[in-house]
């Protein structure tokens, strides 16, 4: 141990206990931060816009001469894109959870489970590059009369960028049911199969719920993929194959030219801001929800 | 004997599915190098934008890149590691701890795009900090702050509680234990876990764009109220041209962005490794 300093002034230690909680408050400062900076523009957005058009409308051009709000096919687009990426993602993501768990000899799982992680840690542009240039090209190949842009290249590779999140919670929801559970069904005559669908995953599966539904947020929220290889054309339809508009694609869309600050184009970022923000959030809060039961069934 | 065949073709599907992950990854890697390796060269990295694709190079970007890292990094992480103190060192059993808590990891899971929109409405607009690097650092210090706080909070709880009884034994204050004893043995992990959270803040392009970083910037920035882009952007930029040659400086640029990615990485994991050596 180090020689100590003579201890300095009464006045010294409450000042840096009152600036390191100073530090902590900064995170309740950015979440009371987005929570304004979305409400002030939202809420002058909806003094021209009637709510229910903004909510129920099914067209979306705010850009064009007649400009009409109604939101739903920006939803519709990214509700789209995150069931086909949840599509890819969950089968794939489960299946390689049970196999690194209940199948892989440890040193395999050890090796593995790093490398299937790059894949979340890949930056998402460069996805959106693979979508646009490999993914839907290859696509076109196997269905021919699938455009350019299209929501199906782009869910595809959602649904890999967010496969290691749902194999690696799952995986160790998975390793946290207890042994004895896994030694009962054995020794009852169960084959290593029957012991993981029927024993290990009903036994994970508050906590395997909760990584679906952070993969779900995840694939919601995400922008650059979507804005790259989705295209721009807001569309209430659910053929994956013609190009769409998410609600992330839009925002970039927009920030992309000069708007001026205080026109409703302006505030339409920050109201399909607010409502991409409230929908993770619930999702987010659904997730932590069912990760706290599963930690008080087995902690 | 049905069930064991069945459980036989069950692993053989898991592995399948498995290994079906592992080439993605591979065919994503092999498809950028195919398109880029050829168009990297020392003019690439040093030359300026250019409406001629084959002359075009990320200078300005990258410099933009490392720029803004920097910032981020000298913004984020003693906020951040300060946060991280409070709540491990400080104030664990108070109510306004645990809302802290959760408030974090709420924010670790708001989409990057929102944080963005954070940025234009209170760095770019209110604050009137314009398009500059101090605005965009100061959108993606936010970003990685809960990243860094719950990964130094980690660190600090791998501290053995006999170093700070030690400390307190010998008459040391709370802030003196922390400062002389127990942040310089959690240092390693602090940095491993700034590292890969700054590495998160590098790929990020959703956040920048939105906030309005320009794409045709033809010259690397040079202070904090300079106007900059990034190679995510830069990247996107060239992916959303027709023209080939620009999607072969798109691949040639996610290269230079994967390897800038892999040096990070790689720090981290060393010093991970030298650090548990240390303890052992």
């Amino acid at each position: 141990m180090r020689r100590l300093p003579r201890a300095r002034s009464r006045g010294f230690e409450p000042l840096i206990e009152r600036l390191l909680l100073a530090c902590a408050l900064v995170s309740i400062g950015t979440t009371a931060g987005i929570i304004l900076v979305l409400a002030v523009e939202t809420v002058a957005f909806l003094r021209e816009v009637p709510i229910t058009e903004f909510l129920f409308g099914t067209e979306w051009t705010p850009l064009f001469a007649t400009p009409r709000f109604g939101v739903l096919p920006l939803v519709a687009g990214t509700v789209l894109v995150s069931a086909i990426a949840m599509a890819v993602a969950l089968p794939m993501g489960l299946l390689s959870a049970i196999y690194l768990s209940e199948y892989a000899p440890h040193g395999l799982r050890r090796i593995v489970k790093p490398v299937l992680e790059i894949l979340a840690g890949v930056p998402t542009v460069v996805y959106g590059y693979f979508a646009l240039l490999f993914v839907t090209p290859l696509l076109q190949r196997l269905i021919p009369d699938i455009a350019g842009f299209n929501a199906l290249g782009p869910g595809i590779v959602m649904g890999i960028m967010i496969l290691p999140l749902v194999s690696s919670l799952s995986e160790d929801a998975m390793q946290a049911v207890p042994r004895g559970l896994r030694e009962g069904s054995y020794a009852l005559g169960a084959t290593r199969m029957q012991t993981s669908l029927r024993v290990v995953v009903p036994a994970a599966f508050s906590g395997i719920t909760a990584a679906c539904i952070l993969a779900a947020s995840r694939a919601i929220g995400e922008t650059m993929i979507v804005a790259i290889a989705a295209g721009q054309q807001p569309r209430l339809t659910w053929n994956p194959l013609v190009p769409i508009e998410t609600m992330t694609a839009y925002i970039v869309q927009v920030s992309l030219g000069d708007t001026p600050q205080g026109t409703l184009e302006y505030r339409t970022i920050f109201a399909v801001g607010m409502l991409l923000f409230l929908g993770t959030f619930l999702l987010n809060l659904a997730s932590a929800w069912l990760r706290e039961r599963f930690r008080e069934e087995y902690g | 004997m049905r069930g064991r065949a069945l459980d036989r073709a069950f692993q053989v599907l898991a592995l399948l599915v498995l290994c079906l992950a592992l080439a993605a990854l591979g065919a994503l890697i092999a498809d950028v190098w195919r398109d880029g390796a050829a168009r990297l060269s020392w003019d690439f990295l040093t030359g300026f934008p250019s409406r001629r694709a084959e002359n075009a190079g990320i200078w300005h970007a990258l410099t933009g890149s490392i720029f803004v890292i920097v910032v981020t990094a000298a913004l984020a992480v003693p906020i951040g590691v300060g946060a991280a103190i409070y709540l491990e060192e400080y104030g664990t059993r108070s109510v306004a701890a645990r809302v802290i808590e959760i408030n974090i990891a709420n924010l670790a899971a708001v989409p990057s795009i929102i944080y963005g929109l954070l940025g234009l409405g209170l760095f770019v607009r209110a604050l009137a900090m314009g398009r500059s690097v101090l605005a965009g650092a100061s959108t993606l210090a936010l970003l990685v702050l809960p990243v860094i706080i719950l990964s130094t909070r980690e660190a600090l709880r791998a501290v053995p509680p006999s170093i700070r009884e030690g400390s307190y034994a010998l008459g040391a204050t709370k802030w003196q234990t922390v400062w002389y004893q127990v942040l310089p043995v959690a240092m390693p992990g602090i940095l491993t876990g700034t590292i890969l959270a700054l590495s998160r803040a590098i790929g990020e392009t959703a956040p920048l764009i939105t906030i309005g970083a320009l794409t045709f910037v033809a010259f690397a920035p040079d202070g904090l109220w300079s106007p900059f882009t990034v190679l995510p952007i830069q990247i996107f930029n060239w992916v959303s041209r027709p023209q080939p040659g620009f999607q072969v400086n798109a691949a040639a640029a996610i290269l230079v962005l994967l390897a800038l990615l892999l040096t990070m990485n790689a720090a981290a994991i060393w010093l991970r490794d030298r650090y548990q050596k240390k303890l052992r």
